[in-house]
């Protein structure tokens, strides 16, 4: 079954980050890079999201909000830290809310560094996810 | 020969309605310049959709979704076997219903707000496609669609006013902007996907083969106005489905009043008022 990778569905959420690669993310929707070429749809839907795309670091407030968005995606799905702050808090990291990056809260399957990550890199790294996905597809299969 | 084409449709309408939304998907990226997804992408995603794993939120939501797919592919059955036109409405009715409850049975709020205005765009639309048998039948005398499609003159003369109306409450039934109040393909809306919001997996792909299914089943109710062109009525379908993308670009979702009101204003001028003036003339 390879049609997971014509058509990855992501949910993009806004951790504590500066907006930077917040605008960057939505930037790839738009007609310059236009992602729909290869059938990728922002959804704003946990249950219809394959991708999972989160930018800023995690927070006290946010963090649940994180794992809860995580729990309600159906498997198989793949998580990408996009950012520096995703990826390790970055300088907000020695702040006394902040956990650090993502994967204190959640497993994450690709890391984007990048102050503000580029479109490009955005773009490469839900591919690069996309790989992740098609494994965890196998896996399911084989463990069902 | 009609269970011929009823197992015709079955197998032809979701291919046909799968190429007609890949195909709306790159107009409307053209309509915003962007180059759009390849036109085979509904299947891809519908595929993928089957091979996810379906979150179920109630024991009852995957039948009540099932049951929507079976009703709108009975609906379409009846019609493109040739059967009468009132049942065939009645039965997407039915059909329509069981999205309702799908969506009735989950907790999350949006799903509820879309089931709410999914009846209201209901109450909208209903009563014009009812109006469109009683005018269908009023020029041809018949409901059997079988007998319409043998008819010598062409409904769309006598019944233009209804034919208007009818388009009008299309945007409705195909869940276009501005009256994609219960659920949309586009993302970012106040509900989130509405009415789709706690369908996953299996039961979204359900629904989209539903809702391919609903599609080619109303572009050949706009077929029958043309029904002894077959060529002129296939093309003004067609027409017709790129007017409704054209205007689901152009236009900014409305609230559910001036749907209501809007819709109901155009079934009374152009639809009862086609009727009326068709009566008169017979007088």
């Amino acid at each position: 079954m390879g049609f997971l990778k014509k058509s990855p569905w992501i949910l993009h959420y806004d951790g504590s980050s500066c907006n930077g690669c917040d605008i960057e993310v939505l930037a790839a929707l738009m007609p310059k890079y236009d992602v729909e070429r290869f059938g990728i749809i922002n959804t704003g839907n946990p249950k219809h999201a394959d991708v999972f795309l989160i930018t800023g670091s995690v927070n006290e407030q946010n963090i649940q909000v994180i794992k809860n968005i995580y729990n309600q995606m159906g498997e198989p799905k793949v998580v990408v830290a996009v950012g520096i702050c995703a990826c390790t808090g970055h300088f907000f990291a020695e702040c006394y809310n902040i956990y650090g990056g993502v994967d204190k809260a959640i497993p994450v399957d690709v890391y984007v560094p990048g102050c503000a990550a580029r479109p490009e890199v955005i773009i490469d790294a839900v591919i690069k996810g996309l790989a992740v996905l098609e494994e965890k597809q196998k896996n399911m299969k084989k463990n069902a | 020969m009609e269970i011929f084409s009823i197992i015709l449709y079955i197998i032809l309408a979701p291919v046909a309605g799968g190429i007609i939304a890949g195909a709306d998907r790159i107009i409307t990226a053209r309509m915003q310049s962007r180059v759009g997804p390849p036109i085979m992408q509904p299947f891809y995603d519908v595929l993928k959709l089957f091979s996810k794993q379906n979150l179920v939120v109630n024991r009852f939501h995957v039948d009540y979704v099932l049951c929507f797919l079976i009703f709108t592919v009975i609906s379409g059955g009846i019609f493109f076997g040739g059967g009468n036109l009132l049942l065939c409405i009645f039965a997407l009715i039915v059909a329509n219903v069981f999205l309702v409850l799908a969506a009735y049975c989950s907790n999350s709020p949006y799903t509820l707000i879309g089931a709410e205005r999914e009846l209201l765009q209901m109450l909208a639309a209903e009563p014009m496609l009812l109006l469109t048998a009683v005018a269908l039948y009023n020029v041809t005398g018949t409901f059997d669609i079988s007998d319409m499609l043998k008819t010598t003159h062409t409904p769309f003369l006598y019944i233009p006013g209804v034919f208007v109306a009818l388009s009008y409450v299309l945007t409705i039934k195909l869940r276009k902007s501005p009256f994609d109040l219960s659920t949309s393909h586009h993302a970012h809306q106040e509900l989130v996907k509405g009415l789709t919001t706690e369908m996953a997996g299996p039961s979204l792909g359900f629904f989209e083969l539903a809702h391919w299914y609903e599609t080619i089943l109303l572009l050949g109710l706009i077929y029958l106005f043309f029904a002894n062109m077959p060529i002129v009525g296939i093309i003004v379908a067609l027409a017709i489905y790129f007017v409704e993308i054209l205007i689901d670009n152009i236009n900014a979702r409305i609230k559910w009043e001036l749907m209501l009101k809007s819709a109901w204003i155009v079934t009374l001028i152009l639809g009862v008022g086609n009727l009326f003036v068709l009566y008169f003339l017979s007088l």
